[in-house]
């Protein structure tokens, strides 16, 4: 195995969480709901991942756990901010705090057990092509699951019917409850995806990414998927770019500060973030292209009159 | 009147079963409505036969909304029944009424920006997707009733007429049984909307029964065989508009007789008071409109109407002449002196006044009390409301109190946040404001839009009386009766380009009707 090979495999992990986490949340935003919490939901379901696979030795049951409990968290958010209508930003920003919280009280007798590693399920084929083979087609379910999310998700709003409502929704949802839509059950149906998304996403980081427990693992993941979705536009495949982008520099300046540029580390850290940031908002710069897929009811909640 | 021989008919039918025919399209009965106390409906009939253009008529606050949006399911009426075809509807719900074959045309446009036409048409079509077979049918159905529209484009692309043509397209290929249509007229130019009345006489000579909300009596009478009359709420009469007159419409809908405004009216041109000279701006962000060789010579005394379909430069007009977008030197004068460099508080300073069209966020703050918004307003003048730079609460209410007094502004106890004022009585205090003011020149946008019959009439009368004490006042209105009810000079915006006032004498309808397309000739000739 080469650097290259080597250094390809840690930003394909460290990549992955973003991207399930932002695919959700971008599913999330299209229909009009902005949910903060997504890293709480991680969290949690990092936790509730990690204690399943520990507790009945099935990393199977691990990876549901761990959705499932981000889907749980993603409704008790649409209680509150779907159906009360409560503030959008304010909701999303307890239901953070209440995950990190709930995951540290959950995981408590579980820091510094050993985990459960996923096993690699090598794609034939696929798996065999140099470099590539290895970091791309040799991994884990959930990074397939990864791939598999993006070109859905992306064909499903672009070219489905269901896509085309839940887009309405976070257009102008009075116009699309006129039209006969229930808005705020597309809204949960959307919100409930999110969180079993950033469950996922959560489940990859205590079962593949480190396969133990540590409090406040998600080390800010969530919110770094929360403005990748703005970053992208909206847009599935940007999204994808800019996990990507921001995994392949994290890892490629921890290289590099271990040969040693000479520049001080606090920078390097800054760097990825720095980057990403540049490269999307360089890439939002066409404004029809932002107009089309920015959701118009973003963050408003909605009641519908009666 | 249709009601009486309908229901007859019925009744002397007797045994043989009442023909499917006769049953009315929709008949709502005793129907009431609440919004916490206030009443919106109280026991309100209406009747509609099939393939009948019907006409609900009523002043703002009538309840004609109210109304439409309990046949079309958006709302549950409190008592009351409604029967479709003959049948009792139980199940109100939007999705209930599409299914019988309601759709309906929305004022404030229900479409989705930032998608494209056919997307929006496929979202009422169910199970229907934007594909190639859709945009196909899109193209037919358009040709057909001559309402051109591109399937592909996206609509937060289009203006306002084509819009329209979008959502009526949408309801056209639903199959409507009823189509409502909510001020459909408001936005279009005479020759649109004779386009539009064709299509409806069309639909109902196919048996589609039409519900038609509008302000316009002569529409009225034009096109429907029945009308409904609601006022504060309460069902007045049913009536055949074409055995009426428009005057005793109105006298019907408002209960009273309308105040007309004096016909008579000495215009001397004196000195100019705001000379705007080849005033041309590139096209602000996406959807704006590039101002092209806008020159205009306004005379103290004179009042001066700009004519147009919305979107076609009124709102950067209104912009680069209140300040909130640069024009820069020698292109705007106020009492020959260059102000186009100043920001908009010097200009209001040097005796300009400005009444923007949206009144909830630009022309007043919703969350702030009447007498707050006041102070807002006053630049070089304060008129007692600021001292040392402290506000002073008491003049400030004390003023908002009289300007109430003066243009009968309706609205809460003492003073109250502007945000809680009906649209009507707010444009009527908006517009008191700045007239209080005495101002050297007021520019107003769209002064009566959403304002009903009455309270336009008191806005058109303060516009007409501050030209008499010799202020200089611009209109921008998209509302030709208001045009030449108030205009001694009559402009007209098209695509940027502003036409040579013309005086109202000299001026038709049909000639403003033409300049308002001009730009589009002009595009098609190119």
């Amino acid at each position: 195995m080469d650097l290259t090979e080597a250094v390809l495999i840690t930003i394909v992990t460290a990549s992955t969480p973003l991207l399930l986490a932002a695919i959700g949340e971008l599913v999330v935003e299209r229909a009009g709901v902005l949910n903060l919490g997504v890293e709480g939901m991680m969290i949690v379901g990092a936790v509730a991942a990690f204690a399943a696979a520990y507790g009945t030795g099935s990393a199977t049951l691990g990876i549901l756990s761990g959705a499932l409990a981000g889907v749980a968290l993603s409704l008790l958010f649409a209680l509150f901010a779907v159906l009360i209508a409560t503030n959008q930003v304010a909701t999303g920003l307890a239901l953070t705090l209440f995950g990190l919280g709930l995951a540290g009280l959950i995981g408590e007798p579980f820091v510094g057990k050993p985990g459960l590693r996923l096993d690699a399920l090598p794609i034939p084929g696929l798996s065999a092509i140099p470099v590539i083979g290895p970091a791309f087609f040799t991994r884990d379910v959930l990074v397939y699951l990864s791939f598999i999310l993006v070109v859905g998700v992306s064909l499903f709003l672009a070219r489905s019917r269901a896509g085309l409502v839940l887009r309405a929704v976070g257009e102008n949802p009075e116009a699309a409850q006129n039209l006969g839509y229930r808005v705020r059950l597309i809204r949960i149906a959307a919100v409930a995806f999110g969180g079993a998304c950033s469950g996922l996403a959560g489940a990859h980081l205590s079962l593949a990414y480190t396969p133990q427990w540590a409090e406040g693992m998600t080390g800010g993941r969530g919110w770094i998927a929360l403005a990748l979705v703005v970053f992208a536009t909206w847009m599935p495949s940007r999204v994808f770019l800019g996990a990507y982008f921001f995994g392949a520099i994290a890892i490629l300046q921890l290289h590099a500060q271990a040969v040693g540029l000479g520049l001080p580390s606090q920078a390097m850290t800054a760097l990825p973030y720095i980057a990403t940031i540049i490269a999307l908002v360089l890439l939002s710069r066409d404004a029809i292209l932002l107009r089309r897929h920015t959701p118009a009811a973003l963050g408003r909640p909605y009641v519908p009159v009666r | 009147m249709t009601v009486e021989s309908a229901t007859s008919a019925e009744t002397t039918t007797g045994a043989d079963a009442p023909a499917k025919g006769l049953a009315p399209r929709v008949a709502m009965r005793a129907i009431a409505k609440s919004f916490g106390s206030v009443r919106a409906l109280t026991g309100v009939d209406l009747t509609v036969m099939p393939g009948e253009i019907h006409a609900l008529l009523g002043e703002n606050g009538a309840g004609k909304s109210t109304l439409v949006k309990i046949l079309y399911g958006a709302l549950k009426p409190d008592s009351g029944s409604v029967e479709f075809d003959g049948e009792r509807i139980a199940d109100v719900s939007p999705a209930a009424a599409r299914s019988r074959g309601i759709v309906m045309v929305f004022q404030h446009f229900s479409l989705f920006e930032a998608l494209s036409v056919a997307e929006n048409i496929a979202l009422a079509l169910p199970g229907r997707r934007a594909d190639t077979a859709l945009s196909e049918e899109i193209r037919t159905i358009s040709r057909r009733y001559g309402l051109a529209v591109e399937p592909e484009a996206s609509v937060a692309e289009l203006d306002v007429g084509a819009r329209q043509r979008v959502e009526l397209l949408r309801c056209l290929m639903q199959d409507p049984r009823l189509l409502i249509l909510d001020e459909p007229t408001s936005v279009l130019t005479p020759q649109e909307a004779d386009k539009l009345f064709e299509v409806l006489r069309r639909l109902s000579a196919e048996g589609c029964s039409i519900l038609y909300i509008t302000h316009r009596l002569e529409e009225v009478r034009q096109l429907c065989s029945g009308a409904t009359i609601l006022r504060r709420g309460a069902f007045i009469a049913h009536v055949d508009p074409k055995a009426e007159t428009v005057a005793s419409l109105a006298r019907a809908m408002v209960g009273s007789d309308v105040p007309v405004i004096a016909e008579e009216r000495v215009s001397e041109r004196s000195e100019i008071a705001l000379s705007v000279r080849d005033l041309s701006l590139p096209r602000p962000g996406l959807f704006g409109v590039a101002l092209k060789d806008v020159s205009l010579d306004l005379h103290a005394g004179e009042i001066v109407a700009i004519a147009g379909v919305a979107g076609n430069g009124q709102r950067e007009l209104f912009d680069a002449l209140s300040g909130e977008q640069p024009v820069g030197s020698g292109v705007l004068f106020l009492d020959e002196v260059d102000i186009g460099t100043r920001g908009i508080a010097a200009r209001r300073r040097a005796g300009l006044a400005l009444v923007p069209e949206e009144r909830n966020g630009h022309a007043a703050v919703p969350g702030l009390a009447l007498g707050e918004n006041i102070v807002l307003t006053r630049h070089g003048r304060t008129d007692g409301t600021v001292g040392n730079g402290v506000v002073r609460f008491s003049a400030a209410r004390r003023l908002a109190a009289r300007i109430r007094e003066a243009f009968d502004v309706r609205a809460g106890e003492g003073d109250p946040p502007a945000g809680s004022l009906s649209g009507g009585n707010l444009q009527k205090f908006v517009v008191g404001r700045e007239i209080d003011r005495k101002p050297r020149v007021l520019v107003v946008n769209q002064p009566t839009w959403g304002v009903d019959a009455r309270a336009a009439n008191e806005i058109r009368a303060a516009l007409i009386a501050l030209a008499r004490q010799g202020s200089a006042v611009l209109v921008i209105s998209q509302d030709l009766d208001e045009v030449f009810d108030i205009a001694d000079r009559i402009a007209v915006m098209a695509d940027g380009r502003l036409s040579e006032p013309q005086p109202r004498h000299d001026m038709t309808r049909e000639a403003v009707g033409r300049l308002m397309t001009a730009g589009e000739e002009a595009e098609d000739a190119a």
